[in-house]
């Protein structure tokens, strides 16, 4: 009995339906079933557990949240304020379908326009889309959008984008039979290498593709002049970028980037074990890129009687439902609660919330590195400007420190060559991020743990 | 009962400013965290730290005070309609209510708060809840592996038939067709374009069912699956369901099974039992996760013993009583997106699954189909026109038909459906499939009481009793929701995509308003 959970389960009305439609037992609404494929039992699925137990269940199978998070590699801990969680449990948002039906769904929709608008800025950007799942299949649209606009089919990205993305990026293309191929970075630096990205750049290449931070953490501080390369061959400069990074270094936009991606998970949302995330897909203000963008776009508008200024999805003919196999994507549900939750976050931080996040970011972040660079065993090896995320190499295990940082509540560094022993380079490296929820005290803490094992 | 929705106004045709005419241009904002004053003398100033010539000098954000972002926001929640409103048949969505309790279960700290890469002691409760699911959705579907990775259904899509293209390849064969049945969800052309196949179609017959000879004559050589829908979109059980996945098999051909119609058949048929190889399951629709307002989804994918070593890395894998993720898959499509999934939609799942015990499954989906007879058989009597499947029960959405109205009086199924706004219920999906001229598709799904399906019915037998009457009326609607009827076709003459294009148009003087 699922009474709780359906409203006709009870007999009572059972009994009324199935009278009214004629039949005797729910059985006979699967006649048209063929014999010979019908279930006479449910699914082993164990009994159903109640409100209670199962609350009980659920604390007794997850430990406690560790004290502390410095782990990198993509994902770090941010702090989530209390009305973005608010906002996006109003069930009129988060019970609500795609906005099909705009006069029913205005809100959801301005809030979607708001989030291209915002993000818009922020990127130095003109179009936003209204979300797609992540930052790493963002880049896979990214590829195969490059592909569409220019009719070649080599992405030449730098190595230090994250592994993780580049695996999607890969499975992306591997249908159209397009080539990835990888600019090496300079070793000191970290960043990518400007004299091999442009012996690789050629009349065939749809798009140059650098992330900011890269894998490494390291900024590219000559991403005008990597976008200048693609222009020169025709291709389009596209990057990858923490959006909170956007408010402390010109953004991509301004760089000249005609295509920006990235994670908007950052933005207000908790980890979750990695998901549900929020892809990042933006353009310049260019009609031959506007209807080639995958996803939901909105756009502002009025009512047909004019009454009113109103929201609604716009160029659905570049969508699947429309368009089928000539669409631009297939993606349909994506991540509008999380765009609806960064729009949130945006607005509540505003220009100055946000600059002063990024900063705090940058000096935990030059913080550690120092800290870190005192002790003799780690050492930061690439230069580079760091944001968020700081590379270490160690000359002991790295297991032997994280499982001490894990003893007293910390989560230490990801370790490179356990999960992509090809970008580990030999260097036995491990990522770290530092994020405004962290001060002095918590990454001294974090050193003096480190300096413990030594 | 009435219905009038939230019309928050601020004057001059705008209901809710945005916030770039409510706030202040580059300036305030709530600052949760800023530099120490501490570091700030160590390190020195910003410039010690990011290059001065890549600083950025203006964020042109709008600055808001907490209490006024609270209202906006909040207001514009009053002027959208969720499932916790009221009725929401929109077909092939399943917009059954989202039990609170999966929401708080993945709201839980210890997995809001768990970061991707955490070692393993931190990550066995949640791995084995995601495990668990798998097994449950084995149970139901009976195909035994599946990755959680998807994260929608149409990312499933494409996950599955990546998975048949290279097995394919594996095989040393040059199969490139994908057949699918004209009445399908228009992802799964999208997605299997996207793998690289090229699309061959086949029509329903008269019965609503795939013609049987039009699919024997699109079999070949180069045919390297199917993609179905099961029931189909016209809400109609694909009875020859096991002769369609013969006659594929014996062609060297495999089945691809699209899960967003499972609600009418989990816990009664199992995939496995049909003759499925590969499919994907919308966690969002019959699993309960709500749909977010276009997401977060997910869209787990289960595949038989063949396809297994096919599957996106990393898989949750048992070994004793230990959870591990795992990258040993030999034949992996790779990754389609960054780390597992959406875990925290997942995690829905899970508790929803719990919640419903092995009973619970089969009888959730009774209903939802009980419901949709119910009200297809009061609709017929009321005089609507359902072209397909009379002869046979329904499943969980059936199909009705408007053309007749449309031309005794002119009324479309667009008018109808905004009509049904003004009553205060969601309509159904419109247009849809489109074998069906001037379509409504419902989906009542379990969650609508037996009032709101007499109530829903009711509203419609008056709406149409309208179209007669004065259909003048009904093409003005909707009155009632926060605005009036959306200008598309302005929408799509002037591309205002964000505040920035907007207003870079309104100072060239390009705005008619």
């Amino acid at each position: 009995m699922i009474s709780h959970l359906s409203p006709n389960a009870s007999e009572r009305v059972r009994r009324r339906v199935l009278e009214y439609l004629g039949i005797r037992s729910v059985n006979e609404l699967y006649s048209d079933v063929p014999s010979e494929m019908l279930l006479r039992e449910p699914p082993d699925m164990g009994r159903r557990v109640n409100h209670v137990e199962l609350e009980r269940l659920v604390d007794s199978m997850l430990p406690n949240p560790p004290r502390l998070t410095f782990t990198g590699g993509g994902m770090a801990d941010h702090y989530v304020p209390p009305l973005v969680d608010e906002i996006a449990s109003r069930q009129e948002f988060y019970t609500s379908y795609t906005p099909y039906q705009p006069e029913l769904s205005q809100g959801m929709l301005q809030a979607l326009f708001e989030y291209q608008s915002l993000m818009a800025e922020l990127l130095g950007m003109e179009v936003v889309n209204a979300s797609l799942y992540d930052y790493g299949s963002a880049l896979g649209e990214a590829g195969r959008f490059s592909i569409r606009v220019t009719k070649r089919k080599k992405v030449v990205i730098a190595f230090s984008v994250n592994p993780e993305r580049k695996m999607v990026l890969r499975t992306y293309l591997d249908p159209l039979g397009a080539e990835v191929v990888e600019a090496p970075m300079e070793r000191e630096s970290g960043r990518v290498s400007l004299d091999s990205l442009r012996s690789l750049v050629d009349d065939s290449t749809a798009m140059v593709y650098i992330e900011m931070p890269n894998f490494y953490g390291i900024v590219e501080e000559e991403a005008e002049d990597i976008f200048g390369i693609a222009h020169s061959k025709g291709a389009l400069a596209a990057a990858g970028i923490d959006p909170l990074l956007a408010a402390l270094i010109k953004p991509p936009g301004e760089l000249g980037a005609d295509l920006v991606v990235g994670e908007g998970q950052h933005l207000g949302s908790p980890m979750s074990f990695g998901g549900p995330s929020l892809g990042i897909f933006a353009v310049r203000m260019d009609i031959r890129f506007v209807r080639q963008l995958p996803g939901r776009l909105i756009g502002m508008t009025r009512t047909q009687d004019s009454l009113y200024r109103s929201y609604c999805m716009v160029l659905q003919t570049r969508e699947q439902h429309i368009r089928k196999e000539e669409a631009t994507s297939n993606i349909t549900t994506s991540s509008s609660l999380m765009a609806l939750r960064a729009a949130v976050y945006i607005t509540l931080l505003g220009p100055e919330g946000l600059r002063k996040l990024a900063e705090k970011i940058a000096y935990n972040t030059s913080y550690l590195r120092k800290s870190l660079s005192e002790l003799n065993v780690f050492s930061i090896p690439f230069e580079g400007t760091a944001f968020k995320e700081l590379a270490v190499s160690s000359s002991l295990s790295w297991e032997r420190v994280n499982s001490h940082l894990l003893s007293k509540g910390v989560l230490g560094g990801f370790v490179v060559s356990k999960l992509f022993p090809e970008m580990d380079m030999g260097m036995n490296l491990a990522l770290f991020s530092t994020t405004e929820k962290h001060g002095k005290a918590q990454i001294d803490e974090l050193v003096d743990l480190m300096r413990e094992v030594i | 009962m009435g219905f009038s929705q939230a019309r928050w106004f601020s004057g001059d045709g705008v209901l809710e400013p945005t916030p770039f005419e409510a706030g202040r241009l580059g300036e305030g904002g709530l600052i949760i965290a800023e530099p120490e004053e501490e570091l700030v003398e160590i390190v020195g100033g910003i410039e010690e730290i990011i290059p001065r010539k890549l600083i950025r000098k203006e964020l042109n954000i709008p600055g808001m005070s907490e209490p006024e972002v609270a209202r906006h926001f909040n207001r514009l929640a009053q002027m959208n309609y969720g499932v916790d409103n009221g009725s929401y048949w929109l077909g092939s969505c399943t917009m059954k209510y989202t039990p609170k309790l999966v929401m708080r279960v993945a709201e839980h700290p210890s997995i809001r708060n768990l970061h991707p890469y955490a070692p393993e002691e931190l990550t066995q409760g949640v791995l084995r809840m995601l495990y668990e699911l798998q097994e449950m959705l084995s149970a139901i579907t009976g195909l035994p592996s599946y990755t959680l990775q998807p994260a929608a259904g149409a990312q499933g899509e494409l996950t599955g038939a990546l998975m048949i293209r290279k097995r394919i390849a594996d095989l040393g064969e040059r199969r490139d067709e994908m057949i699918i049945p004209e009445t399908a969800h228009g992802s799964n052309f999208a997605s299997a374009a996207m793998a690289g196949f090229r699309i061959v179609r086949v029509p329903p017959n008269s019965d609503g069912t795939v013609d049987m000879d039009a699919l024997k004559s699109a079999i070949s050589e180069r045919t390297a699956g199917m993609m179905i829908t099961n029931p189909n979109t016209l809400g109609i059980f694909e009875d020859r369901i096991l002769e369609i996945a013969e006659l594929l098999h014996a062609n060297g051909s495999y089945l691809y099974y699209d899960g967003a119609n499972l609600n009418a058949i989990m816990g009664w048929v199992r995939l496995s039992d049909m003759g499925v190889d590969v499919a994907h399951l919308n966690i969002h629709k019959t699993f309960s996760a709500p749909h977010g307002g276009g997401g977060p989804g997910a869209g787990a994918v289960g595949a038989k013993e063949e396809l297994r070593d096919y599957l996106p890395v990393p898989v949750v894998v048992k070994e004793g009583n230990r959870y591990r993720l795992s990258y040993d898959v030999p034949r992996s499509i790779g990754k389609v997106r960054t780390f597992y999934g959406n875990v925290g939609v997942l995690i829905k799942a899970w508790a929803y699954l719990k919640m419903l015990g092995s009973e619970g499954v089969r009888e959730t989906a009774s209903l939802a189909v009980m419901n949709a007879n119910y009200v297809r058989k009061k609709l017929i009597d009321s005089g609507f026109e359902v072209p397909y499947g009379r002869d046979r029960p329904c499943k969980h959405e059936f199909v009705i038909s408007l053309a007749k109205l449309r031309k005794e009086t002119g009324v479309r199924a667009l008018d109808f459906a905004k009509a049904l706004i003004d009553r205060g219920l969601h309509p159904p999906t419109m247009y849809f499939p489109q074998v069906v001229q001037e379509c409504l598709m419902i989906e009542p799904t379990e969650s609508d009481s037996l009032e709101e399906l007499d109530r829903y019915v009711d509203v419609m037998r008056e709406i149409k009793e309208l179209a007669y009457e004065s259909p003048d009326e009904l093409m003005k609607a909707p009155k009632r929701s926060a605005i009036t009827r959306v200008d598309e076709s302005f929408a799509n003459k002037v591309l205002w995509l964000s505040w920035k294009v907007y207003e870079k148009q309104k100072s060239q003087g390009e705005l008619d308003r």
